[in-house]
């Protein structure tokens, strides 16, 4: 085929970079356009925009194109390097994320036997790059929206691993492929016939990983480092043009990468009932598709809708209930693995 | 970290304290690091919440010194939208003032007008017939509907809600629709005439007006379900800037904020007034404790109390004439008049001197913001930043109406 070896280690990795590269902006759009655009217009009785595009459906893709061309700035008092790598930094995190989801049964970029472990373990390098952009911006309002951040992602990743050890318990895999396939393969009540999607048996584990990827994400409830009524922007203050457009990209395909993984891990995944096989490689996408916009369209159907937390609250939130409540489901599904 | 990023901005606060209030800020925020520092070794931080701020909704500066998240010391600095309106007032004839006045509070458009036009009836001796004060009261209440509305949105944003303040824009063009129906002016009426009004209302507005005040009683019942039904909503205003029944008439006070203290004062009320008040069925409402929550629950059932006296005021609307024998130039005799009202913010007042000319000679504006806003610096001691945009938002102040 034009004289390439696709199966070569090099050929592989340059097109498994360019689909996850080319899979952040595109999650990030998808999903800005159907919730922070449309959606949130809808609940507001609003139009949303309806100019470019289709409905305006390429209304990101024109702001993106803006952002490219606005000035390149820099605030005087600055950090410059660690003020630009900031918010490579932060796509990073949300790069790395993409690895491990699994999308069909061969659809993976690597299957990694502790393919969760790893997802949530990149997923606060972030925190890194936020503490870089609020500490160099030389702002007061990105340093005490950066500080927030830090602590706030800190305190929410505990709730995180811990709604996640309950699916591990039950699936006995930390690899997100063995977890579908033990989804899959899964019974209720001896009838095999969809599987059994955890969110069924960990539900408490569902609502604790939802209200702990909220967090992760900083969305209302818990958008206290951006919260633009008190800090401007947080940590973004002083970002502009396609720096800003970084931040944008990674909040949205973390949020993408966030649905993606609650799906994986109490929806099924790729998985739906009676596919097998190539069809099901053809199929996985799209049904994991539609089931990260169901999880999605919780996570910004709060975030549209609530007020959010003072700091303090958000800290007795996440250890006075989350954390207590997810160690409870750990030894109640521990209990019955055992049992049954 | 924080201690170098602090010291470069004391230095920075050295070299400008040029001013007394700057020199006085300095101290203060000294004293107040000397006293949280004893158990920390921390240093404090200024922050310049404003003037370009997106909690001022205008251009209030609020100096705070933060020690962590903790304010130890706050100070508002206003002035940076006067625009003199007081100093205008004395070059303009009595009915050009009106269009002055209608942007003190800008959105509560109206009701700035008839304190200073019953002010300038007053000193002429001259009363509007009743039909003119009915449409008086009823856009007076309509100024308010339109006013607290968007307050009752306003909050929910400032406490990161976004919704609740398109819900509040959208069913505030009902009220502003109506206005526009009648005066012309949908934001700036200028409707208000010495001894009337300028016209009559249209054809059909009585029963638009109706329809109107059934949906704003159905948004205040929406925005209760929404807002301030939600744990998180009471979590972050219950027990958050109490102010007490006495402070808060130390400060001057009015309106929501010293009624949701549980001082039961309303001008509307407890005031003799040509305007309709007395004829109709209605009630203060008061809250026991004083904080944000209280004066949020307080303003959302002033509206619906609003709502029921322009219902009341529209079915017993009399007939006859809406203006009363003025001459054709308006020459106000000598004098002194002080006429208050109760606006949508609080008490305002305008005080009018005569010396007989086509203009007044002095007028002084009582408005309710600038005596809200007064007591920031006592209510922010010891509250954590969160809670500074919270108090700040449960006060109510329009930046127009605080800096005239």
């Amino acid at each position: 085929m034009l004289g390439l070896d696709l199966t070569a280690y090099w050929a592989t990795t340059t097109i498994k970079v360019l689909v996850v590269l080319s899979l952040i902006p595109a999650g990030a759009i998808i999903l800005g356009y159907v919730f922070l655009l449309k959606m949130m217009s809808w609940m507001q009785s609003r139009m949303g925009p309806m100019e470019a595009g289709p409905r305006g459906s390429l209304q990101l893709v024109a702001d993106g194109v803006k952002f490219m061309q606005k000035e390149d700035i820099f605030p005087a008092r600055a950090d410059r390097f660690v003020f630009a790598a900031a918010p490579i930094v932060v796509l990073m995190s949300t790069f790395l994320l993409y690895i491990v989801i699994p999308a069909g049964p061969r659809l993976i970029v690597e299957d990694l036997d502790t393919g969760i472990f790893f997802a949530l373990a990149v997923s606060s390098l972030s925190v890194l790059g936020i503490l870089m952009a609020g500490w160099s911006s030389a702002n007061k309002y990105s340093l005490i929206g950066a500080l927030r951040a830090a602590g706030q992602l800190i305190a929410y990743e505990l709730p995180l691993v811990l709604a996640v050890v309950g699916v591990v318990v039950q699936a006995g895999t930390m690899s997100l492929q063995g977890i579908v396939h033990a989804q899959a393969d899964g019974e209720i009540f001896g009838i095999g016939l969809i599987g059994n999607p955890y969110i069924l048996t960990q539900f408490v584990g569902f609502v604790v990983f939802l209200a702990a990827a909220q967090a992760e994400l900083t969305q209302t409830p818990f958008d206290m480092p951006v919260a633009e009524s008190e800090l401007v922007a947080g940590y973004m203050t002083e970002y502009t043009g396609f720096r800003f457009l970084f931040f944008f990209m990674a909040e949205f395909g973390t949020a993408f990468a966030f649905s993606a993984i609650g799906a994986t891990l109490f929806l099924g995944g790729w998985y739906v009932p009676g596919v097998e096989g190539t069809l099901a490689d053809i199929l996985g996408p799209f049904v994991l598709g539609a089931k990260i916009m169901a999880i999605a369209f919780l996570i910004f159907w709060i975030r549209f809708s609530y007020p959010r937390f003072r700091e303090d609250q958000l800290q007795a939130f996440a250890w006075k209930y989350l954390i207590p409540i997810s160690l409870v489901n750990i030894v109640a599904t521990g209990i019955l693995k055992v049992v049954f | 970290m924080v201690a170098s990023q602090s010291r470069g901005s004391r230095s920075g606060a050295e070299s400008t304290a040029g001013t007394d209030w700057q020199k006085a800020a300095y101290i203060a925020g000294q004293a107040a690091d000397a006293r949280v520092n004893v158990e920390l070794e921390t240093e404090g931080m200024t922050l310049n919440l404003g003037p370009q701020h997106p909690a001022t909704h205008g251009t209030l500066r609020i100096v705070v010194r933060l020690d962590g998240e903790q304010v130890v010391w706050a100070e508002p600095i206003c002035g940076y939208m006067h625009r003199g309106y007081e100093k205008l007032c004395e070059v303009r004839t009595y009915p050009q003032v009106t269009t002055l006045v209608n942007r003190i509070d800008w959105l509560g458009h109206f009701a700035n007008e008839v304190p200073f036009i019953l002010a300038a009836e007053d000193l002429m001796g001259i009363e509007a017939p009743p039909r003119a004060q009915w449409i008086r009261t009823i856009f007076f209440e309509m100024a308010r509907i339109a006013n607290i509305v968007l307050f009752l949105g306003d909050m929910g944003v400032q406490l990161g809600a976004i919704t609740p303040i398109f819900f509040a824009f959208r069913d505030r063009e009902h009220v502003l629709n109506l206005m526009e129906a009648a005066t012309g002016g949908r934001f700036h009426p200028n409707f208000d005439r010495i001894g009337g009004l300028k016209e009559d209302l249209p054809r059909g507005w009585v029963e638009e007006a109706k329809v109107a005040m059934k949906k704003m009683r159905g948004f205040c019942d929406e925005i209760e379900d929404l807002l301030m039904g939600n744990e998180i909503f009471q979590k972050r205003t219950r027990g958050i800037g109490v102010i007490p029944p006495a402070v808060g008439l130390e400060y001057g006070l009015s309106g929501a904020n010293i009624r949701a203290s549980g001082v039961d004062w309303d001008i509307r009320r407890d005031e003799p007034s040509p305007l309709a008040y007395k004829e109709c069925d209605w009630k203060v409402w008061t809250h026991p404790d004083g904080d944000s929550f209280a004066r949020y629950w307080v303003r959302l059932q002033e509206t619906r109390e609003a709502t029921k006296i322009v219902d009341q005021l529209l079915d017993s609307l009399p007939a006859g004439s809406i203006q009363a024998k003025v001459p054709r130039i308006i020459k106000v005799p000598a004098g002194e008049s002080f006429v208050h009202t109760e606006n949508p913010l609080g008490e305002m007042g305008y005080y009018v001197v005569s010396k007989g000319g086509l203009g007044p000679f002095r007028v002084k504006i009582r408005t309710p913001s600038f005596n809200n806003v007064s007591i920031a610096p006592w209510l922010l001691r010891g509250v954590y930043v969160p809670d500074v945009i919270t108090i700040l938002a449960s006060l109510y102040f329009i930046l127009g109406d605080i800096d005239r």
